[in-house]
């Protein structure tokens, strides 16, 4: 599952660029899936029919990750950019990024006065090596993401971009395992999550699924002086109760519980302050939908060293596999 | 008498924004005798259609009132000396600063009764201790050992605020959830005025769910349902300390009606036209952008609805006291019962006709 | 003088009240389409059929509505209080003059004179919540007799041409309608034309949002008036789009990233037509591609703007070629699109 994961996460692909990402993943559910089809954002949408005996079910992960965008070329070839989704100042300078056409670029930032203040985005810049906006190899508009090599310290798997990668990999893995279900599953690899899950918007909107369960990362209490947070590295599958953008269907939460419980799948619960997920579109799509997340813990979220834990992977999967493959009783 | 048991009966009864049922529960067993089904959505509505006598297809009308009452939410279990504490978040618009003191039900395993609690304000570090608590200084206390809370409760657990409805003077009276609570009240009094007033329209009363945290219910329902027209019932600002100025109304003085871009022209004005049949006081709210209330979402479900709304004056909104006056309460209900009766066919042609001058179009 | 601009921008529409605009593109479109309607929010719809050569319905849209002010209480003294309808820096009110109502009856936004100012309200922003509209009614009663609450204020601007400058308010987004006009009464398509005078994008781009789940196209095109930054700045990033530089096409916004084949296609015909543009600068702001784009099961879309000095003011100007290319490279663009372009392959 390693080589799955590394070649997923280290790939290109901020949100509305998602193209590459759904050439990398297509090959790996196409043997598994009865339909496929992409929307018009650019969804890759998925489906294993079930027995005609269960419900509608869309599990989504989000294909995008966050990244830049060039707004300006200075004179002398230099990029100032803007954030595609949620990149924060912090830990910028020194950073890399690559464009869709394997450029590279250096991030700088203008002259630091002041030590105890991190300077906005728009005081950093790209440098490609260009030397004037005439011999820049990208415009105004292009879009990076993030160079980070993935690796493994242990138990820990540590990248990039794990936010939501990883989601794709437990869908890809579920899939794989699902011999039979009930449900009509559409699986559906999403866009544009970081910019305001509006991938799965589009994609419920079409689908108008009875469930929807989003599969992507939370953060972890686990950490020095960290915000109060239950959810630990290590402790299992998250099942969300609540997150800034949304309220979980209770049925859907009760049922993840007792499934994980009766098959002895290691779980938490989760009460999120900060951010949401594609579950959140799902919910308020169409005439709505009983919506829920299992989310995979996972420190130093929107860094370029987003980590996981190994078995709480394999929980979500686990947790998944049980859940598809019983009827959904809400 | 009768309004204040009605109102009782809904508002000590939980229903945080997301744990619905046992409120939906109660709505349903109220408005039973009135309707001619009742349903549950896939999100957590409730519907009950109660048909009309014209002949079919009969065009139809959707009333919202949420059921969703603000809440908190268990987010860590915290040990200290052997005892459990709760740490909590707010779930919908909770005003922190009403916490400290209050009296709540966590839903566990078991209903255990709790009380806010924070150390005393001499004992906090001198930084904090000028301003309000926050969830940082606050637990929930259930006077149990660590292994007693952590058998009955668990993180993302639910908790209700806990206050019986108690009377004021002349017709006021006090109480918990009255947002919105005041407005099923309304509707349930709607509901039970069509059953002596004949009506050609068939009503379909929707008792949303989590409007507090994003007006999933009326979003849904009207995407669902697909109603002819809506009318959102919610709750606006009472007179009262520090709510003064335009779009605050005296309790007891009658509903509001509101006028802006989410609510219909046409719908507000047949909603005032019936107030005028009934030689009733209503007043004019208006809003800029966004009403704040269900019509948000009804306004735009499919290729758009014609959306009213009525609104019902309380004072101290979103906390464990609100004030409403029950006289306003039943004219609202009788306001709402008499526009749908006045319903005919021809009124959707009307609402058209006013959007533009002759209201032609060339199909 | 552009007639179409003139007319178009000396009506008022603050968002929710669109009926003035809408009658007078209603009279301005009817003989040039198939069909139209107006829907429950006052979205004017209306069909323009194509020559049958390709199987394929395109959204094309532009809001009505304009920024403004609503009346929410009548003072003692027959002064107006009001709330602002859309985003305004309140210094764009200050001393302003508008008109109120179906009946347009004319009001100022005055304030204490200079002379009375003391050291520190210099220098200070009055905030809108201290602002009142004065109609010169002496009471409550002689204001309510011709106010009401919920009425409406809009600016009173006449429009003006200076060279190839035009004047007035609203061109966000009566620019945009005047093109759709255009686009209207040109040859017909190779597919249905849907235009959908929106309203109420103001407060939220919701009337597109219901036009596009009634209309359910294939494409859509929106046409808009974008905010032009280019008054004497830092040199460095701080350039946005300029007047006379051409159509403004958007990539990325607050709300959208915009359809990448339908920007490359875009811009691919401007450079094949010799028609100018330039690119804006991806980052804030939105449009009613926002809301378009995530209906139904998502729709391509993209966004082609007349730079516009001093938008949410009530003078904004406009550059007249910028206009004309906008609707040369819109209606480019559409003789161009087939479904090809838009049914998305692996």
């Amino acid at each position: 599952m390693n080589d799955l994961i590394k070649k997923l996460v280290e790939a290109y692909g901020p949100s509305g660029f998602e193209d590459h990402m759904r050439d990398l993943i297509r090959p790996e559910v196409e043997p598994y899936v009865d339909e496929m089809s992409v929307d018009a954002l650019g969804n890759l949408i998925t489906l294993k029919k079930g027995d005609g005996s269960g419900l509608k079910v869309m599990i989504a992960a989000h294909m995008d990750e966050i990244g830049v965008m060039v707004t300006h070329i200075t004179k002398e070839g230099f990029l100032r950019f803007t954030n595609i989704g949620g990149v924060r100042p912090h830990g910028l300078w020194g950073s890399r990024v690559q464009f869709a056409n394997g450029v590279i670029g250096m991030i700088g930032s203008d002259r630091i006065d002041d030590r105890s203040k991190i300077h906005p985005l728009s005081k950093h810049y790209i440098d490609v090596g260009a030397t004037s906006a005439e011999d820049c190899p990208v415009g105004v508009g292009d879009a990076a993401g993030f160079v980070q090599p993935f690796f493994t310290n242990g138990k820990l798997l540590t990248s990039k971009t794990m936010d939501d990668r990883i989601g794709c990999v437990v869908a890809i893995e579920a899939l794989k395992r699902l011999e039979t279900t009930p449900h009509d599953v559409y699986f559906v690899f999403s866009v544009q999550e970081e910019v305001g899950t509006r991938g799965a918007e589009a994609a419920a909107n079409g689908i108008d699924p009875d469930v929807g369960i989003a599969l992507d990362v939370t953060i972890t209490g686990d950490v020095p002086e960290c915000p109060p947070m239950s959810v630990s590295l290590g402790k299992g599958a998250a099942i969300k109760v609540k997150d800034s953008g949304m309220i979980a269907h209770a049925g859907l939460v009760r049922l993840m519980r007792q499934r994980a419980e009766a098959a002895n799948i290691a779980h938490q619960m989760e009460v999120l302050d900060g951010g949401s997920t594609d579950a959140r579109s799902i919910q308020i799509a169409n005439g709505g939908a009983a919506a829920g997340c299992i989310s995979i813990p996972c420190r130093y979220v929107h860094s370029q060293s987003e980590t996981v834990h190994a078995d709480d992977v394999q929980a979500c999967i686990d947790l998944l596999v049980e859940i598809l493959s019983k009827p959904i009783e809400l | 008498m009768k309004t204040f048991k009605l109102l009782q009966t809904l508002s000590e009864t939980a229903g945080p924004s997301g744990l619905e049922h046992e409120i939906a529960d109660v709505v349903a067993d109220v408005w039973q005798p009135y309707v001619d089904t009742i349903t549950r959505d896939r999100v957590g509505n409730l519907i009950a259609i109660k048909y009309g006598e014209g002949p079919e297809p009969r065009p139809r009308i959707l009333l919202a009132a949420h059921m969703d009452e603000i809440a908190l939410m268990v987010k860590q279990i915290l040990s200290h000396q052997g005892n459990g504490f709760l740490r909590v978040t707010n779930v919908g618009g909770v005003d922190v600063r009403h916490l400290y003191g209050q009296t709540v039900v966590v839903h566990g395993k078991r209903a255990l009764p709790g009380v806010l609690g924070s150390l005393p304000p001499h004992m906090l570090p001198p930084d904090r201790q000028d301003r309000p608590f926050g969830y940082e200084e606050l637990v929930v206390d259930v006077g149990l050992s660590l292994a007693e809370v952590e058998t009955a409760v668990s993180v993302g657990d639910f908790i209700s605020f806990r206050q019986p409805l108690r009377k004021l003077q002349g017709k006021q009276v006090t109480g918990k959830a009255l947002d919105n609570r005041a407005s099923l009240t309304a509707v349930t009094l709607c509901l039970e005025y069509l059953q002596k007033r004949a009506h050609t329209w068939d009503v379909i009363a929707v008792a949303t769910c989590q409007e507090e945290t994003r007006l999933l219910g009326a979003y849904a329902s009207a995407h669902s349902q697909r109603p002819d027209t809506a009318v959102a019932i919610d709750v606006t600002f009472g007179k009262g300390p520090g709510a003064n100025g335009e779009n605050v109304f005296d309790l007891g003085d009658g509903p509001v009606l509101d006028i802006g871009p989410n609510v219909h022209p046409g719908m507000f004005n047949a909603l005032k036209d019936a107030a005028k049949a009934l030689e009733m006081k209503v007043h004019v709210g208006t809003h800029n952008r966004a009403s704040g209330t269900d019509a948000f979402g009804l306004q735009i479900a499919r290729d758009g609805i014609p959306t009213g709304l009525v609104s019902i004056p309380l004072r101290y909104m979103h906390t464990m006291v609100e004030v409403v006056d029950l006289t306003d309460l039943e004219r609202s209900g009788r306001l709402l019962g008499e526009f749908i009766a006045r319903l005919d066919d021809k009124f959707l042609q009307t609402l058209s006709d006013g959007m533009m001058e002759k209201g032609d179009s060339k199909r | 003088m552009n007639e179409l601009l003139k007319n178009l921008t000396e009506v008022d529409g603050v968002s929710g009240d669109e009926k003035e605009v809408r009658l007078l593109i209603r009279d301005l479109i009817a003989d040039h389409v198939d069909e139209w309607h107006v829907d429950s929010l006052g979205n004017l719809l209306a069909t323009k059929k194509g020559t049958g050569a390709t199987n394929m319905c395109v959204l094309v849209d532009a809001h009505m509505d304009e920024v403004g002010l609503m009346v929410t209480e009548i003072g003692s003294d027959g002064m107006l209080k009001f709330a602002p309808v859309g985003g305004f820096n309140p210094l764009a009110l200050l001393g302003k003059v508008v008109q109120i109502g179906a009946k347009k009856i004319t009001g100022v936004i005055g304030a204490k004179p200079i002379h009375l100012l003391s050291g520190s309200e210099r220098d200070r922003v009055v905030q809108t919540d201290a602002m009142r509209i004065d109609i010169g009614a002496k009471s409550k009663e002689a204001a309510a007799s011709k106010v009401t609450i919920g009425d409406r204020a809009a600016f009173i601007t006449e429009y003006e041409e200076l060279g190839k400058t035009a004047l007035g308010k609203a061109f966000d987004n009566r620019a945009g309608c005047a093109a759709l006009i255009e686009l209207l009464r040109a040859k017909p398509f190779s597919f249905d034309l849907c235009a959908a005078f929106t309203v109420q994008e103001e407060v939220g781009l919701r009337g597109a949002q219901v036009a596009a789940y009634a209309v359910k196209p294939d494409a859509a095109l929106v046409l808009e008036s974008t905010p032009a930054y280019d008054l004497p700045n830092e040199e460095d990033a701080s350039s946005n789009v300029a007047l006379g530089k051409g159509p403004s096409i958007y990539v990325m916004d607050r709300g959208t990233i915009q359809d990448p084949r339908l920007v490359a296609h875009i811009t691919r015909t401007a450079a094949a037509r010799g028609i100018p543009y330039q690119l804006r600068q991806p980052g804030g702001g939105g449009t009613n591609t926002a809301s378009i784009q995530r209906v139904l099961g998502g729709i391509p879309a993209a966004t082609i703007a007349v730079p516009g000095r001093y938008a949410h003011t009530p003078t904004m100007m406009i550059n007249l070629d910028d206009y004309a290319n906008v609707v040369r490279l819109a209606e480019a663009t559409l003789r161009d699109l087939t479904p090809e372009l838009v049914n998305r392959k692996w």
